[in-house]
């Protein structure tokens, strides 16, 4: 009786441990918004360092579009929020994104030449395939709006293409 | 009266819609065809053409995009333009946007 007793006890408390867990790691709409704005404004200041450093026509070609890429669908993004009355709101997963971004870019700025261009596009690669895991499997599950859902499905195909677009510069390096 | 042949378009067209979303293979008509790009992605994705005839594509996407071809041809959509392309012999192949490889479309000849 006493030992059903502790095992109740246990599956409530693992139970409720686990639902609190998701329950906080669930971002809301705001933090959302915040959260894909950010991964866009990272990919445009990486790129402009590449525009500011790369000799290499390809690189600065690709470095160029993800400029222009990211500026409209931010542009978007930011039409989109406003329309639908939502106030992006930062959060610790935005912040630890802009975090990990400032210290590659530091790392990035110290590289010249083909040794810049390799690492840049090497972490546009890592960058996007990271960010694809994030929309995919907790932000597009996550989002209540159907328009801000919809949103993130056609900013997972652009992050899908930049990747392989990434690859594919990748693949000319060699 | 008036309503019932409203309503008979209306099913008319929600046909249509629904035949390019499913993919169906599009044939070109008086020697043109025309190519929505929206969301990143080539609708119809699959179209039936003659040499001669020509390919209109319609960016309505806010980013610019491709329609290229390795080694053969590129025809650049900047964002919200129309391009356009002649097919010619030898064009019966698969094309994919250069800026996001993921968005592919294909083209079938017909003799």
């Amino acid at each position: 009786m006493k030992t059903y007793k502790v095992i109740g006890v246990s599956l409530v408390l693992l139970l409720s441990a686990t639902l609190g867990a998701f329950a906080e790691d669930k971002p809301t709409d705001p933090q959302i918004a915040h959260i894909a704005y950010t991964a866009g404004v990272i990919d445009i200041d990486t790129a402009k360092l590449a525009l500011s450093k790369s000799k290499n026509k390809v690189v600065v070609g690709f470095a160029q579009s993800m400029v222009n890429d990211h500026q409209a669908v931010n542009d978007q993004a930011l039409a989109l929020v406003k329309k639908l009355g939502v106030t992006p709101e930062d959060n610790a997963t935005s912040q630890s994104l802009v975090k990990d971004a400032d210290k590659k870019r530091a790392e990035l700025a110290k590289l010249d030449g083909n040794a810049f261009d390799r690492a840049y596009v090497e972490n546009e690669i890592a960058y996007h395939k990271h960010v694809n895991g994030a929309l995919k499997n907790l932000l597009i599950p996550s989002a209540q709006n159907t328009e801000l859902k919809s949103f993130l499905q056609t900013g997972l195909k652009l992050f899908q293409g930049h990747e392989q677009h990434a690859e594919h510069v990748a693949a000319a390096q060699k | 009266m008036t309503v019932l042949v409203l309503d008979r378009r209306g099913l008319l067209l929600g046909g249509a819609a629904a035949a390019l979303a499913a993919g169906t293979r599009v044939r070109a008509e008086n020697g043109t065809v025309r190519v929505t790009i929206e969301n990143l992605a080539f609708v119809p994705a699959e179209m039936e053409v003659k040499v001669g005839d020509t390919i209109e594509r319609v960016n309505k996407d806010p980013i610019a995009h491709t329609a290229t071809v390795n080694g053969r041809w590129e025809v650049m959509i900047p964002a919200g333009a129309t391009a356009t392309r002649v097919v010619e012999a030898g064009d019966g192949v698969e094309y994919y946007c250069r800026f996001h490889p993921n968005m592919t479309g294909r083209i079938v000849i017909r003799g």
